[in-house]
């Protein structure tokens, strides 16, 4: 018993007090920024072992990229990946920065369902779904509900059972072979009902986009409610970006 | 000539050097090898060629840090072939995917299952959803199905029990859910950092395991020897990764047992160690820190002293947790004679990593193949007795305190930057190269072959997993299902890693 106390004495205050506000430590590659300088766009398009990055204006798409950063050791003049870690969106379009955007990435409010503050304002339970992930992004989000980042003090917390849940969180390509699964779960969960696409992985397909082996039609059918990209997503980028899927709007 | 070729670690050969056999003499040749349990498979796999299929065995000597090599080629049609498996159930896996992909026929495999239902996999009826379990007809038997969608945030397999009231009797695991197509992906991505990319996520929880093994092999085909600092950074970063995940084990293994205290401290005190990567590489999984032929990052003694200090608080934290973890009668009773694998099931499975060593089974890439520092480091392997719960938690327990042990000694001595590296050329035409990494989870294989033009024509991943995941079906029979959880954890064993 004494010494329980004394490990919990000596663990003092784990959680992080504000993480809206609080910094990443290190070299954290969070929302780019690409300035107008001249260069060698056909080198830079070509790096890219995704496709993010597209010419004429040169743009990176959040969706696609891995976040290897690879293109801000080459480019260094252009291409600046900030420690910003609220990148998250709900429109697919809004994961694109484009040369000399350098305002903060938010969530348009016109594509936010209006039940979604009145239902899920005060608590939101999710089902995640893996299906394809390479289990970096399952890690994170288990993160998310540490002692550390505790997102369960938001009343946001991962269920067992769909039919518990008020939405999913699917990470990973969508295999073929969880195509039929994934459809099954979502169709368990009650209405209304969320959906979020956490990671690159997710979003785009990532690395493995144009690989035989998936079968992404689940997200020709149904809107998306966020997207929270990443390689893994960070836990500051998932809970801000719940959060403010969730504020008053 | 010998009827067999004879490499090390890391070192390309020529293919037409490796000794093709008639299919008889390949099978006395290479089951006769496991004879010797200092011996063991670490991949067997086959690939098409012209009209033919090309079977590659490769077979470990941890005795002399050396890897047999030999090949067959045999016809794809309605023959009947003697299995491997008959005379030593560890090749059952390499048996049953090469009948899964290319539809050979054994005549005596007990187990002809499917491995993963690869998309390009030979009988295209057979699915995910019409796999053909195992089943016991009785009245007093009731099976249980688990997944593929679990409880908890994690990957998706399916688990199905036959249970007497709470006591398994037998469990059969079907994965493949997982499958990305990833060695297909190899070859159709002829980028380097497309491919580096891709080892990245061959299992994102062993980012520095699979991707220091991709560029070990692609540094080795193109002749090419990395830097003093390069494969220092490669090591520190593979110890790392081992106490990082280890750490978040305890913590997960603490929470199947309903222990708080246990699972909240556990699970904080890895946070700074995986922030550590993040301060180094920008990462918390350390994707981008390992590159073939060069490095972001270079390991500055700035990094030092902020790694020593994290791991000088990690320490005190984590011996006063173990300590109360590991005498708290109510842990004790849950994890000790749970899930057991005796060394008999160890070694015949063929298992490797922790699960071996806690069952008595000295299996360590850097004991018996090292590379990089583990040359110098002369590691011991930690080894258990029983083969339980427990044992496999002790491990992580011994293997932590090792590893922290190990990079202290490192960070005496941090190699200089080199600043002007070689290039990295061409990979070698015609040529074959196998290598072999100690991840946290044991040992991981990459082989790869390339063509006339240097091109790559096979590429084969073997995580650790695919040997270990018989011995979780096996270890839960007789448990009581309510363990089936901590056992699972106990092993940690990695889908997507299987699946590919």
């Amino acid at each position: 018993m004494i010494n329980n106390i004394k490990i919990l004495y000596h663990q003092g205050k784990q959680y992080i007090p504000d993480v809206t506000k609080v910094e990443v430590p290190g070299v954290f590659r969070g929302r780019p920024e690409i300035t107008n300088e001249i260069v060698d766009v056909n080198t830079l398009v070509e790096l890219c072992p995704t496709a993010a990055i597209a010419s004429n204006p040169v743009s990176i798409d959040l969706g696609k990229c891995t976040f290897c950063g690879e293109c801000a050791f080459k480019f260094p003049n252009k291409i600046a990946f900030t420690k910003d870690y609220k990148i998250s969106t709900n429109s697919r379009q809004g994961l694109i920065i484009k040369e000399g955007d350098v305002d903060p990435i938010t969530l348009n409010p016109d594509l936010i369902r209006k039940e979604i503050y009145s239902i899920f304002g005060g608590s939101l339970k999710l089902r995640q779904v893996s299906a394809g992930g390479d289990n970096s992004c399952e890690w994170e989000l288990n993160a998310c509900g540490n002692v550390n980042f505790d997102m369960g003090r938001f009343g946001i917390e991962f269920v067992a059972s769909p039919r518990h849940a008020d939405g999913i969180v699917i990470t990973g390509p969508i295999t073929e072979n969880m195509a039929e699964p994934l459809q099954i779960c979502y169709d368990a969960v009650p209405d209304p009902k969320l959906i979020i696409l956490a990671g690159t992985d997710a979003i785009s397909g990532g690395i493995f986009a144009d690989s035989p082996a998936l079968n992404r039609s689940f997200l020709n059918k149904y809107k998306i409610d966020l997207y929270v990209p990443g390689n893994p997503v960070h836990p500051l980028t998932f809970i801000n970006g719940v959060l403010e899927l969730l504020k008053r709007t | 000539m010998d009827n067999y070729l004879v490499i090390n670690n890391n070192q390309t050969v020529l293919l037409k050097d490796i000794p093709v056999l008639n299919y008889e003499d390949f099978l006395s040749l290479n089951t006769s090898f496991i004879d010797e349990s200092t011996r063991h498979c670490v991949n067997y796999f086959a690939y098409k060629l012209h009209n033919k299929l090309k079977l590659i065995c490769c077979i470990a000597d941890d005795s002399n840090s050396t890897i047999l090599l030999s090949s067959s080629e045999i016809n794809v049609d309605e023959t009947e072939y003697p299995s491997f498996t008959a005379k030593h159930l560890s090749f059952h896996i390499f048996e049953r995917e090469i009948h899964e992909n290319f539809g050979i026929k054994y005549s005596d495999h007990p187990w002809l299952k499917p491995v993963r239902f690869a998309y390009d996999r030979h009988d295209k009826n057979s699915t995910i959803d019409n796999y053909s379990f195992y089943q016991i007809d009785s009245e007093e038997l009731h099976e249980v199905g688990v997944g593929p969608i679990h409880a908890g945030v994690i990957e998706p397999g399916h688990f199905r029990f036959i249970c007497n009231g709470e006591q398994i009797l037998h469990l059969e695991i079907q994965l493949g859910f997982q499958h990305r197509g990833i060695e297909q992906l190899f070859l159709n991505k002829t980028k380097l950092l497309q491919r580096t990319t891709l080892s990245e996520s061959i299992a994102g929880d062993t980012v520095v395991g699979h991707t220091s093994t991709f560029v070990k092999l692609w540094e080795s085909l193109c002749n090419y020897k990395a830097d003093e600092d390069i494969q220092f950074a490669r090591t520190l970063a593979l110890e790392l990764e081992r106490i990082a995940i280890h750490t978040g084990d305890l913590s997960a293994i603490s929470t199947d047992i309903a222990y708080q205290l246990g699972s909240s401290v556990f699970g904080r005190l890895r946070t700074p160690l995986i922030n550590f990567f993040q301060i180094w590489c920008g990462n918390r999984l350390a994707k981008g820190l390992i590159r073939a032929g060069h490095s972001h990052f270079y390991f500055t003694k700035e990094l030092a002293a902020q790694l020593e200090n994290t791991l000088n608080a990690y320490e005190k934290d984590y011996s006063e947790m173990w300590n109360v973890f590991k005498e708290l009668p109510s842990v004790l009773a849950r994890l000790e004679k749970t899930g057991v694998v005796n060394l008999e099931q160890a070694t015949a499975i063929g298992t490797v990593g922790m699960v071996a060593k806690a069952s008595g089974l000295n299996r360590d890439i850097r004991a018996s193949h090292p590379d990089n520092n583990y040359v110098d480091l002369k590691h011991e392997p930690i080894t258990k007795r029983h083969g339980d719960v427990y044992s496999r938690t002790q491990i992580r327990n011994n293997e932590i305190e090792q590893s922290i042990e190990y990079i202290r000694k490192m960070l005496q001595n941090i190699p200089e930057e080199t600043k002007e590296r070689a290039p990295l050329s061409l990979p070698a035409p015609n040529s074959f190269c196998l290598s072999l990494t100690e991840g946290w989870r044991g040992e991981i294989c990459h082989c790869a072959i390339t063509d006339e033009k240097g091109d790559l024509m096979v590429y084969k991943i073997k995580d650790p997993s695919v040997h270990n995941w018989l011995a979780l079906a096996l270890a839960v029979r007789n448990n009581e299902i309510s363990d089936f959880p901590v056992c699972n954890k106990s092993f940690n064993l990695s889908y997507c890693g299987h699946d590919i």
